[in-house]
Formats: C-alpha cells, structure tokens, sequence
C-alpha cells in the first residue's frame, strides 16, 4: 500500500526504484549523517577545543570545506544568470540541478558555521553590529541573502511536485513565481559575485599574512575577483558531475550530453580567464610583494605536506590542463575526457581554497618562528561529512520526488 | 581596509632584549593580573592562553658563536592593526586615547578571523571553558572580566591599571591624561626581575620610552608588513635587531 502511494508522488511519466530500496539506501546515508550530528553535539556541548583545530590554525577543514562547496555551488547563480539574463534558454534543462545543489551547498556551508564559531547563538551580531570594512561581514550578509534566494528558487520546483500542483492555488502560484525568477536569478548573481569575491577578499587583506595578501583594485585585493572567476570556473563543472555521478546511480539518462558538453564549455571559458589571471597574479606575489616584504618564495612552502607540488597541482595539473581540455571541442566531446577535465577542474579550486586556509595560517610570519602542520580529527571530518549526507539526502527526495530534469522522459523512452 | 590611527598619547612598551633572562615572570603576573584560567592539559602550547610569551631567538651559529636571546610578546597595539578591520562585528577596536586595541568579550562571536590576521600570535582563543581548581577561584580580581568558552581574549596593557591611574589623578587634582612616568605600568612590567620593560607614553617626552624608541638599537617586530606596532624592541646585537624584521632595514620610527 505504501508503495502504491509512494508511486503517485513520482513526477509524471518516469520509474524510480522500489520503496524500500530508497528506504535502504536513505538508512545508509542516515549513517553517516546521524556519526556528524553527533560530533556536532560533541562540539556544541564541549566546545571547539574538540576539534584539532588551534591557536595557529584557527580555520581548517571546516572553513576549507565552506569555501569549497561555496565555490562549487557558484553554479547556481552563474547558471541562473546565463539562463535568465542572457538567456540562453538550452539550459532550462539542467538550471533545477543548478539551484538544488547550490541550495545543499550554501545552507550546508551556513550549518559548519555555526559549528565552526565559538559562540553560535551570537551569530546575528553580523547583522546586529556590523563592521563595513570587514570582509567577513560581507560575507555573513550575502551568504544568508543569497541562501534565502536559492529557497525562493526551490520552491517553485517543490510546489511543482505532480500532487502539490494539483491544487489550483499552488499551481498558479508556482507558475507566478516561475514568471519572476529572472528577478531573483540577477538578484542571485549580484549578491553570489559579491560574496564569492569577498570570501578570497578575506584572505586578501590579511596583510600580516604575507602568504595570502594582495594587492588590489580600490578596497578589493586581486583575491577578491580571482575568487570570482574560480567559482564560476568550476561550478557548471562540479553541476555536471552531480548530474552524471546521479545518472550513474539511477541508471537514467537525466541530461542530454550536449548540456553538458555546453556547461563544461562555459566553465572551461571561465577557467582559461581565471588561469590567465590566478598565473600573473602569482608571479607579480612571488617577485613584486614577497621581496618588498623581506621573504622569499621558497619560504612559502614547506616539505611536502605544504610543498610547491601542492601550487603545481593547482595551476597546472588542475588548472591550465583542465582548461585546454575543456575548450578543445573534440576533448570536451569525449565524455571520459570532459569528466576528468571538469573534475580536475574541481579539484583545482578546491586545493585553491585549501592551501588560502590553511598554508596561510601554518607559514611562520615572525623569523623566529617555525612552520606548523594542521591535520583534522574525527568531529571535523564527520560534521563536514554529515553535510555531505544532508547533500545525498535532500538530493536523493529531490530526484525522487521533484520533476527536476525536463528532458528525463523524453531521454528514457 | 584597515588604516593607521594615531593618538596624542600612545601607550608603548620597550622591551631591552638584551637585558630579558627569558624568566618567565612576566608571563606569570600576566597570567595573574588578568585572571587567564589556567589550561587543563597545557602540553600543547598552540591551545595554551598566554597573553604574554616568550620566544627564543638564536643566530643560528655552533658554539663558541652562538648566541640567544628571549623575546617577550605582549600585543603589538599596532597603529594599524590587522586584526581590527577584519572582525565582523567590531568585537575589536582601535579607538580610545592611549591606542590600545580593545577586545570586548561579550560581543565576540568566537569566528577567528583575527587570529588568522595577526602575524604575532598575540590573539587567544577560549577552546574550553575556563576552570580554575578549587580554592585557585579566591584569586580571581576583580580587575579583568574571565571569558566563557568560544571568545577570542588578548593583551589588553592591563588598561583597568590606566583606569585606576587616571582615578587616582582625578582624586588627587592632576590631569588624568598627563598621567606621569610610572603612574600607570601593566603586571608584566612590573614584575619584571631585570628591569627589562619600559612603559609609559611614546609621545610624551618625559617619559623614558619616548627616547628609547629612537634608540639607533630599536626596532619593531615586522615593520615591512606595515603594522605599525607601540611596542619596541632594544638590543645592541645586530643580529637580534635584524632577525625582528626578516633581515630588512627598519622602516622610521614614529
């Protein structure tokens, strides 16, 4: 019986697999959710001196983590943006993916912040008593803007469940909002350009940190655009391969190649950009601002665990090489070949975000000093991965449940 | 971004590095003075809370060249601090006569940033919730408020010592902000066994530090990055003055 009504609550025209086989499989993410809720409680009522975290290394895994889904969810508001505002209308197909997995991402990241501050009932003071000239304050407004835009996003394709749209007020009201969504998609690019730039602008004004300061234009450090052009460089990559990671799953064709194949073509657009700037701004920070501060580009780096191979791994590994490919129409045309291209693509502002958190903080700044090593334990790898759960899980109802992909009955016949 | 503020009276220290036995005494009356709970498991000294440390400087060179020489560090109250601008809810502020840069507890969101922005490790976080053992809670002043978990707390130039100052001067008819040399010193000074610290007003002419600070022998510690600090160091070793400031020339003096 409960079967059969689950049935009814499919969108119409497509298969899913059988009740308990979701059921099994939501117990399994469950897990690993349920392991992170209870390092959360750890955290919560011990305090933060659970984690390894420590006076040197004040952010680490969770911040790295934040700033990376962020950077891969940039693909909802750039998505957004193309299909909306320059209206390149292909992409209707795919843009619900776009706006679940930025939704997943950001509320995700706002969930590790309050785990990651150390008083989290004081959270609103960033609205409360805010400081213009922090970056951090830009960050708190826009990040909680902007999840409540992707939750307008949402709505509209929950209300557009086949038994929720059935009642007429719903219906028309998911159609009214569908009619102004172009509104909220340049209000998402407005307040998504702002944060993801502020969020490299926060490291860029840590001029005690020789490691991340930059120079800039006006109040914003070169960071600031470089964080930018990195998020929109990698999230239409990252969303192609939740598509495709999820087709794998399901056995279904969700997307049609050619999406995809134009979604990577912008992300690889973007990445040629990024790279082109992410080079010159390195090579201007290693010969122009490290000798005006008295230190050396080799002092930037530390044996192997924060070692040169980390920045090669970034700019050239997974950075110019993804993008050659990704731009190169017969690579991109290859599926093998334009899923590794994106998820070197990914991997590369992931590193990006990482070596900004923490090889800035473990670089000794006073001469006297030594360099330090961080590595996470258990409470911020489960918390960080009870995220990731909550991903699988709201992802897993979305699909099941939600007419997320237009072309899924045509693709399936 | 963060900009250079100045004051017409600046609370300096000096610290004569050649002068510093690396005692620790400093650090102890701080500890003290300022009711910082002491740490349950304190072998690891990145989670430790120490407004003051001590560093150990060496020139690098095998016996008989070698030399050493301890480094107190308080916070710099720099001119133009990192840690100031970048704190999203000005928890922090370089704002008051004297140019201490004051921390305020109770607004602190506990985010960190300023840790990450100082260069000097001169900012603390509460990892846990203070515990002092029993009967050690009978020491607790009434000077400094304690701070729960979650807060960052640093060297404030034990600034309630200022404000008892500038009450005494008041009570006595003097001008408060004319306070005279030794009127007002922190803990760390005046527990100092070698009479290593100097304190009082940078711009006050009267005041010993105002000359130290010009000494050919001081410097500050990473002038190149352009904190500006209001706390010097002396020593008559180049290599110490050199090691301050990553072998750099150092920038004026204020």
């Amino acid at each position: 019986m409960f079967a059969d009504l689950d049935n009814e609550l499919f969108p119409a025209g497509v298969t899913r697999c059988s009740l308990s086989k979701f059921l099994l499989w939501l117990a399994f993410i469950g897990l690993f959710f349920l392991w992170g809720l209870y390092a959360a409680y750890v955290i919560l009522s011990n305090g933060l001196g659970m984690s390894n975290l420590d006076n040197y290394f004040g952010f680490g895994l969770w911040i790295t983590f934040d700033l990376a889904v962020i950077a891969l969810g940039a693909g909802a508001f750039f998505t957004g943006l193309i299909r909306y505002i320059i209206r390149i209308d292909e992409l209707v197909k795919i843009i619900n993916l776009t706006v679940i997995i930025g939704f997943i991402c950001y509320s995700g990241a706002m969930l590790v912040l309050t785990l990651d501050i150390g008083q989290p009932l004081r959270a609103w003071f960033g609205y409360w008593h805010p400081n213009v000239h922090s970056m951090l304050t830009e960050v708190i407004f826009c990040i909680t803007c902007y999840c409540i835009v992707l939750i307008i996003e949402y709505i509209p394709l929950i209300l557009e469940q086949k038994q929720i749209n059935s009642v007429p007020f719903l219906h028309h009201l998911a159609h009214n909002m569908h009619v102004i969504m172009p509104l909220f998609a340049g209000l998402g690019a407005f307040l998504s350009t702002f944060h993801q730039g502020s969020l490299g602008g926060m490291y860029g004004v840590m001029f005690g940190r020789p490691y991340a300061f930059r120079e800039g234009f006006f109040i914003w450090p070169w960071t600031f655009f470089l964080f930018i052009l990195s998020a929109v460089a990698s999230g239409p990559a990252f969303t192609v391969l939740v598509c495709t990671f999820m087709e794998k799953l399901s056995g279904r064709k969700l997307v049609s190649f050619k999406i995809k194949s134009l979604m990577c073509k912008i992300a690889g657009s973007m990445l040629c950009i990024y790279m082109v700037f992410k080079i010159l701004d390195t090579w201007a920070w290693a010969n122009g601002f490290l000798p005006s501060v008295g230190m050396t580009f080799d002092q930037m780096f530390f044996e192997v665990i924060y070692g040169k191979w980390l920045m090669f791994v970034e700019l050239i590994l997974c950075g110019v090489v993804p993008a050659i490919m990704l731009i190169t129409p017969a690579i991109r045309n290859t599926p093998a070949l334009l899923y590794i291209a994106a998820g070197l693509d990914c991997i590369g502002i992931i590193v990006n975000r990482y070596v900004f958190t923490v090889q800035t903080l473990a670089m000794p700044v006073l001469p006297f000093d030594k360099w330090f090593t961080y590595a996470p334990n258990w409470t911020e790898i489960a918390s960080s991965g009870m995220i990731v759960a909550y991903g699988f899980i709201v992802l897993s109802l979305s699909y099941r449940y939600l007419p997320v992909f237009p072309e899924e009955v045509k693709l399936n016949k | 971004m963060s900009e250079f503020k100045e004051f017409a009276t600046k609370w300096g220290l000096v610290v004569d590095l050649d002068k510093c036995t690396g005692c620790g005494a400093c650090m102890i009356s701080c500890q003290v003075e300022n009711n910082i709970a002491p740490v349950v498991e304190a072998s690891n000294k990145l989670r430790s809370l120490n407004w003051m440390w001590i560093f150990e400087m060496t020139n690098g060179k095998a016996f008989p060249e070698n030399d050493a020489a301890f480094l107190p560090r308080p916070c710099m109250q720099c001119g133009k601090p990192p840690c100031v601008s970048v704190c999203p809810v000005v928890a922090t502020d370089k704002n008051e006569e004297g140019g201490i840069v004051s921390q305020i507890y109770p607004r602190c969101i506990g985010c960190r940033y300023c840790v990450g922005a100082c260069p000097y490790h001169a900012r603390y976080f509460n990892w846990f919730d203070p515990i002092w053992p029993e009967g050690m809670e009978k020491a607790i002043t009434p000077h400094a408020s304690t701070r729960p978990r979650g807060v960052v707390e640093k060297c404030t130039l034990c600034h309630h010592r200022w404000n008892y100052a500038k009450e005494k001067a008041r009570q006595e008819g003097k001008d408060p902000s004319a306070l005279p040399e030794n009127a007002y010193v922190p803990a760390c000074v005046e527990a100092c066994p070698t009479g290593a610290m100097y304190f009082g007003d940078l711009k006050n002419p009267k005041h010993k530090v105002h000359e130290l600070a010009k000494s050919p022998n001081a410097f500050r510690l990473l002038e190149k990055l352009g904190t500006n600090p209001q706390v010097y160091y002396v020593s008559a070793r180049e290599w110490v003055r050199k090691q301050g400031d990553n072998q750099l020339p150092a920038k004026e003096k204020a």
